[in-house]
C-alpha cells in the first residue's frame, strides 16, 4: 500500500499547487506572446523570440539564478518588492514563477503552432461581418486553437512538476514551503535509507503526469467533436 | 451605391493607386492577376490601410488619411465573399449563416434569414458541419453569411474561381437571384470576362495597380472582342423549349431559334460566338444551318482587323463578327437588311 508521510503528501500538495498556480499565470501571458509573434508585424521578432526560447536551452539553474539576481533584494526589483512587502525568494511565488519561467517557451510554441494553422481570412471573414476585435478573438481565434492552448497547458503543468533547478536556486529546499516532489525526491536521494520513500514519491510523479495526459487529451477530443 | 474612392497603398515594389467614383448596384472591377483587383478589395473592406487618400460610401467617410480617419472593417458594414469560402470550420452552417446576423444592429436587419435561406437552397443543410459541404454549397453558405450581416456594399473577390466549371454556373444562379431580390449594391471582382457580363453593368479595369478606365460591361465585352483570340460571345436567355424532331425550338422574342441542346431549366442560359453567325445579303436557299434569321443591321464597330455587325432580329439583338473585307463586298451599312444564318449546334449551354 503507497502510505505517505505528512511531509510528502505536503510535498505532493506543493507540486500540484506550483503547477497550476503556473500553468494558470503564464497561460495568458503564453496566449498574447504567440497571438503577437503569430498575427502581428511586432519589430524584433527574431530578438522576442530568441529571448521567449532563451530557457528552453539554458540549464534551468541559471535560469534560477538570473532569477534570483532579478528578483532578489538587491535586484532592480528589490526596492518596489520591499516598498510593497512583497517577497519572492524562499517561497511559494517563487516556485511558481521559477516553474513559470522555465515551462513559458514550451506554452508558446505548442500555442503558436495551433495559431498558425488558423487561416487568416477566417479571421478576416469575421471582422467584416461585424465582429470586433475581441469578440474574433473570443469567438473564433481562441475556439480554432483551443486544441493548441491545451496541448501548451499540459506541456506546461507537466514541466512544473518536474521543474528542479531554477526552483531550488529561486525558492530553496524548505519543508511545507517550498519542497516540491522532484526536491523531495531529492532529499530521500541523498539521505541514506529514503530510496523506499524516493520510489513512492517516483511512482505518485507517474500517476499524477499520466491522469494530467488523459485529462488533457480527453479534453482535446470533446474540443476537436465540437 | 454611391462609392467614392481616391486613394494610394505602396505594397513592397507593387504601387496600387486609384480614383473613381460609383453610382450603378452592379459594378465590376477587371483585371488579369496581379493588376490590384484583389489590393482595392481588401482596402476598401479596411483589411489594408491607404497610405493616403478617402473612401466614402453612401455619404461615409470610411477612410481619410488626412483626418486621421480609419473605420474598422467590422464598422464598414462592407461585406465580402472571399475566393475560398473561408466558413469557420468549428461551426455548424446554421451558426456560420448567422454570425453577422447577430451582430449586426436590428435597425439594419433588412433581410430576414428565413427568406435568403430559402433563396440559397441551405434549409436542408443547417445542422449539417461545414467540413461535410460540397464546394458549391460553401459557396452558397459563404454568400448567405455575408447576405445577413446586412451590408451597404458586398465585394466579391473571384468568388467562382476556385469552382469547376460545371459548379460554376449552377452558382450563378443563385449570386443573381440573391442579388435581385436583396437588392445589395455588388462590386465583383474577377478575371473573367464572361462572369464580368453576367453580373455587371459597368466594369472598371485595373491593370499594373492603377485604374485604366471605367465602361459599360458591354462596351468591354466588344473591345475584347479581337483579344486573345477570343470572339465576341452573345449571352441568349431562352425559355423552356419545345421538341422540333431531333432538335429544339426555343422562342427568342418575336423569333424562334432552333438548337441541338435542350435547356432543362424555365430560364437557360446560352452562348453564341460571334464568329459562328454567318450574314448572307440574300435569303441563302440551301443551307444545312437550321437558324436563317432576317436582320437589320443597327450599328458597326470595329476591333483592329474584326467588324461587329450589331443586329435586330425581330425584337432581339445580337452581335456577328466578320471582316473588314466582307463589309465592303456585301455593302453592308447601317440599316441593311442581311439574313443571320447560324447552325444548330454552335449554340452552347451555360446554366
Amino acid at each position: 500500500m503507497l502510505s505517505l508521510s505528512p511531509q510528502d503528501m505536503s510535498a505532493v500538495w506543493l507540486s500540484i499547487k506550483v503547477a497550476c498556480g503556473s500553468t494558470l499565470i503564464a497561460t495568458p501571458f503564453g496566449f498574447a506572446v504567440a497571438y503577437l509573434l503569430v498575427f502581428t508585424k511586432v519589430p524584433a521578432k527574431s530578438l522576442i523570440e530568441g529571448l521567449i526560447n532563451l530557457p528552453l536551452v539554458l540549464p534551468p539553474v541559471v535560469v534560477g539564478y538570473l532569477l534570483l539576481l532579478l528578483l532578489g533584494q538587491a535586484g532592480p526589483f528589490g526596492p518596489f518588492m520591499q516598498d510593497f512587502n512583497i517577497r519572492i525568494i524562499f517561497t511559494l511565488s517563487g516556485a511558481v514563477i521559477a516553474s513559470a519561467v522555465v515551462g513559458f517557451p514550451l506554452l508558446v510554441r505548442a500555442i503558436r503552432i495551433g495559431m498558425e494553422g488558423i487561416d487568416r481570412h477566417c479571421l478576416q471573414a469575421a471582422r467584416t461581418l461585424g465582429s470586433g476585435f475581441w469578440d474574433t478573438l473570443v469567438t473564433i481565434t481562441l475556439p480554432l486553437c483551443g486544441r493548441a492552448v491545451l496541448a501548451g497547458m499540459t506541456l506546461m503543468f507537466a514541466r512544473s512538476l518536474g521543474e528542479f533547478g531554477a526552483t531550488i536556486i529561486l525558492a530553496g529546499n524548505i519543508p511545507g514551503v517550498t519542497q516540491t516532489i522532484p526536491l523531495a525526491i531529492y532529499e530521500y536521494t541523498s539521505t541514506p535509507g529514503g530510496d523506499s520513500m524516493a520510489l513512492k514519491l517516483c511512482l505518485v510523479s507517474i500517476v499524477l503526469s499520466f491522469a494530467i495526459l488523459l485529462l488533457s487529451e480527453t479534453a482535446g477530443r470533446t474540443i476537436r467533436r465540437k | 451605391m454611391d462609392l467614392q474612392v481616391d486613394i494610394e497603398k505602396d505594397h513592397g515594389k507593387f504601387h496600387f493607386s486609384a480614383a473613381f467614383s460609383l453610382s450603378s448596384r452592379r459594378c465590376g472591377i477587371f483585371g488579369p492577376s496581379g493588376s490590384g483587383k484583389s489590393t482595392l478589395m481588401h482596402l476598401l473592406a479596411g483589411l489594408l490601410k491607404p497610405d493616403q487618400g478617402t473612401i466614402r460610401l453612401a455619404g461615409q467617410t470610411l477612410f481619410d488619411a488626412a483626418a486621421g480617419l480609419d473605420l474598422a472593417p467590422e464598422k464598414r458594414r462592407i461585406g465580402v465573399v472571399f475566393q475560398h469560402s473561408h466558413l469557420f470550420p468549428h461551426m455548424n452552417v446554421q451558426r456560420n449563416l448567422l454570425y453577422g446576423w447577430r451582430r449586426t444592429a436590428p435597425a439594419n436587419r433588412l433581410i430576414s434569414p428565413e427568406a435568403l435561406i430559402d433563396v440559397l437552397n441551405l434549409r436542408h443543410l443547417l445542422h449539417r458541419g461545414v467540413n461535410r459541404l460540397s464546394g458549391g454549397e460553401r459557396q452558397r453558405l459563404a454568400l448567405g453569411r455575408t447576405v445577413l450581416a446586412c451590408p451597404q456594399l458586398i465585394l466579391m473577390d473571384e468568388p467562382l474561381t476556385g469552382l469547376d466549371e460545371e459548379l460554376k454556373y449552377q452558382i450563378i444562379p443563385y449570386l443573381k437571384k440573391v442579388f435581385d431580390e436583396f437588392d445589395i449594391p455588388l462590386l465583383f471582382i474577377s478575371h473573367s470576362l464572361r462572369e464580368m457580363r453576367l453580373m455587371t453593368d459597368e466594369v472598371l479595369v485595373f491593370r499594373d495597380g492603377s485604374l485604366q478606365g471605367s465602361m459599360a460591361t458591354e462596351d468591354l465585352a466588344r473591345n475584347s472582342m479581337a483579344a486573345g483570340g477570343q470572339g465576341y460571345a452573345n449571352l441568349l436567355n431562352l425559355g423552356r423549349p419545345r421538341p422540333a424532331g431531333d432538335l429544339w425550338a426555343y422562342s427568342w422574342g418575336e423569333s424562334e431559334l432552333i438548337l441541338t441542346e435542350q435547356g432543362e431549366n424555365e430560364e437557360n442560359l446560352f452562348e453564341l460566338d460571334a464568329r459562328d453567325i454567318v450574314l448572307f445579303k440574300q435569303h441563302p436557299l440551301a443551307t444545312s444551318a437550321r437558324n436563317l434569321l432576317a436582320c437589320r443591321v443597327i450599328k458597326l464597330f470595329g476591333v483592329n482587323n474584326r467588324v461587329g455587325v450589331e443586329l435586330l432580329c425581330g425584337d432581339s439583338q445580337l452581335v456577328a463578327q466578320i471582316v473588314p473585307e466582307s463589309v465592303r463586298e456585301l455593302g453592308i451599312a447601317q440599316g441593311t437588311e442581311v439574313v443571320a444564318v447560324i447552325k444548330a449546334s454552335s449554340f452552347r449551354k451555360i446554366i
